[in-house]
């Protein structure tokens, strides 16, 4: 599904030039529940953005599900991104004014689907997410694990082939952490390519596979014994 | 484009912070308002003055004779002379360009003694003695019967048509004056008509104590002979009567043995001057209007545009989430263009009405507490609500365009790292 050969990036500030990513092999298969994990400034969210198409790597090929990923204008980013990814960012990321459902229908229509189908489609990811009450309710009405789900509910909207998660956990305490894991387990067991970046070791337990990241380069890949967050609860 | 989902996107984006909302829009609001009010009173003003002009065919000029000033030919200066009814020809003749050629012959005057009495009523009126082209050079309505006409002046008949003050003062309130005769200085005029100034505003007391004879009558009755007090003299369309007095003056001055220098013999009046002049005044007070009302507006623009970008700024995360959603830079700049777009030319539209208001009362009051000298019905036309409309499209999407531009600048992941 992923697949990354040689991916290297840097940032220029001034005249110094930081190498964030120094060489990137890294292939994740359909149905995989993959975490990336590091401390800050390992690159693995640099990793993650360059992934989703919200930043560009200087060399290094990257190919989406047969799509090679190079040199894309602004509008067809925003078309693969739109089609292929679906992203869930540690501070949730809803647009305030909007209410959960249609937050949730966003995605659809910046596909041009209409609305009697949009709203009928968000109104079914939300109740996959166990939120089938809340849809009327505006952002800041629930709480951050409900916000989380809400914005997990509309990663899946566009049924995307691959869900990227930004520290989907960082604002959320254990036990909501757990639920919001056991959400993305069943979610992933359902086929959908799933990747965490985090740096909680408990976290990164409940995926299928670790991808440990050091100053740009992987230090580790290894397939792990996934724990299920339903027993953690 | 306009999709209803388009709407509601821009109509929750307007209305989550209102009351900003309300005051960026009021600064448009106010500038074309503003705007209209300064073309409205410009307007007003114009019709005021010009109203001064009454009906008049523009393009004229009046003259009549004063005394010589130089010598000329053994004759003294200080001469007093007459036009007469061969110079009407005269002018007919050598000049084409010109329409009308209106000789006068005047009586009294209405401030004057009492000259006209019909049974045991007398008044104080104006008596011409006029030609039947008369009537459109000067456009009057006639309420009842006619004007004089050409048989009038043929047959020298003792006609007469009277203005409206000269009926109230010589007949009764039920009396139809048609028919009857009144006594001009002993004289006595079969009354065959009725007439009403047409909205002219200064002379109008003057205008309807008028009484008008035929040419002839008046000649023969007064015994005035040949002699013409007075010329309308109008222009053909587009041949301007300035141009053409130049030579009018050189006719009659040949004519009456006049020197050439002579200015002052000949005293006129030339309304196509006086005309222009006072259309160039508001051609510029017009330009005025548009200039100040258009420096105002743009400080409303720019009030907006100034609080897109502030919006822009804040809803830079949004950005960041749309475009990761899948949101095209174009997507977004439209947004924000239509956003810009719909908050000017609403508040434009509600600045419009406003002054639409504004200018109702204004002819309101005017219309219930009389005439103001100078200024008459302010109003705007058609044309000028397109204009302030097209202005505001203009500018509506001038102001998004700077917000809208910096609204896609910065990388997405840039801008959802912002908090």
């Amino acid at each position: 599904m992923i697949e990354i050969k040689d991916l290297h990036k840097s940032y220029h500030m001034g005249s110094n030039t930081l190498h964030v990513l120094k060489g990137i092999n890294f292939n994740v298969k359909e149905g995989e529940l993959v975490s990336i994990m590091g401390s800050s400034g390992s690159g693995k969210s640099t990793l993650l953005n360059i992934l989703g198409m919200l930043d560009e790597a200087d060399t290094g090929d990257y190919t989406l599900d047969g799509f090679a990923i190079k040199n894309l204008n602004e509008k067809i980013a925003a078309n693969y991104r739109n089609k292929f990814l679906g992203f869930i960012f540690q501070s949730f990321n809803l647009i305030n004014y909007k209410s959960a459902l249609d937050n949730v229908a966003m995605p659809l229509y910046y596909q041009g689907m209409k609305r009697k189908e949009r709203v009928e489609k968000a109104a079914h990811y939300l109740e996959k997410v166990g939120l089938a009450d809340w849809s009327h309710h505006l952002p800041n009405e629930m709480s951050g694990g409900q916000k989380q789900r809400v914005a997990i509910a509309r990663a899946l909207a566009s049924e995307p082939k691959v869900l990227l998660a930004d520290e989907p956990t960082g604002a959320l305490d254990t036990k909501t952490s757990y639920e919001v894991m056991d959400l993305i387990q069943g979610i992933n067991e359902e086929g959908k390519t799933i990747l965490i970046v985090t740096h909680e070791p408990d976290i990164a337990q409940m995926t299928k596979r670790i991808v440990n990241l050091k100053d740009g380069l992987i230090i580790n890949d290894t397939k792990v014994e996934q724990v299920r967050a339903i027993s953690n609860v | 484009m306009f999709s209803k989902d388009r709407w509601d996107e821009i109509l929750e984006a307007l209305s989550a912070n209102k009351f900003r909302t309300l005051l960026t829009a009021f600064g448009v609001f106010w500038g074309i308002t503003i705007l209209v009010l300064l073309l409205a009173l410009t307007n007003g003003l114009r019709n005021g003055v010009t109203a001064d002009f009454g009906n008049f065919a523009t393009n004229s000029m009046f003259m009549w004779t004063q005394q010589t000033s130089i010598s000329y030919k053994g004759l003294p200066k200080g001469r007093f002379f007459n036009y007469k009814l061969g110079d009407v020809e005269a002018l007919k003749a050598e000049i084409p360009e010109l329409k009308y050629v209106s000789p006068r012959l005047q009586l009294g005057g209405y401030s004057g003694d009492n000259n006209v009495t019909r049974g045991m009523k007398t008044g104080a009126f104006q008596v011409n003695g006029d030609y039947p082209e008369f009537i459109k050079q000067q456009p009057m309505d006639i309420t009842s019967g006619r004007f004089i006409s050409y048989s009038d002046i043929h047959a020298k008949r003792k006609t007469c048509v009277i203005g409206v003050d000269v009926v109230k003062g010589l007949y009764d309130k039920e009396e139809d004056p048609l028919g009857t005769y009144i006594k001009i200085s002993g004289v006595n005029f079969m009354v065959v008509g009725t007439f009403k100034a047409s909205n002219s505003q200064g002379d109008q007391e003057e205008d309807a104590n008028t009484i008008f004879v035929p040419f002839t009558s008046f000649g023969q009755a007064f015994n005035s002979g040949d002699n013409v007090g007075w010329m309308a003299i109008t222009g053909h369309d587009g041949k301007s009567i300035t141009d053409l007095k130049p030579k009018i003056f050189e006719i009659i001055k040949a004519r009456h043995k006049i020197h050439p220098d002579d200015n002052r013999a000949i005293g006129n009046f030339d309304l196509s001057e006086a005309f222009g002049r006072v259309n160039g005044l508001f051609s510029i007070l017009g330009f005025v209007g548009y200039f100040v009302g258009a420096l105002v507006l743009m400080s409303g623009i720019i009030g907006i545009s100034n609080i897109m970008l502030i919006v822009v700024k804040e809803r830079t995360k949004e950005i960041g989430v749309r475009r990761a959603l899948g949101a095209t830079p174009w997507t977004i700049k439209s947004q924000i263009l239509q956003e810009s777009l719909i908050l000017t030319i609403s508040s434009g539209m509600v600045g419009i009405s406003f002054a639409a208001g504004v200018i109702w009362l204004m002819n309101y009051i005017l219309d219930h507490s009389g005439p103001v000298d100078n200024f008459a019905n302010p109003s705007v036309g058609m044309s000028v609500v397109f204009t302030a409309l097209f202005i505001l499209v203009v500018s509506g999407l001038l102001a998004g365009l700077i917000p809208a531009n910096s609204a896609t600048k910065m990388k997405p992941v840039d801008a959802l790292r912002i908090d």
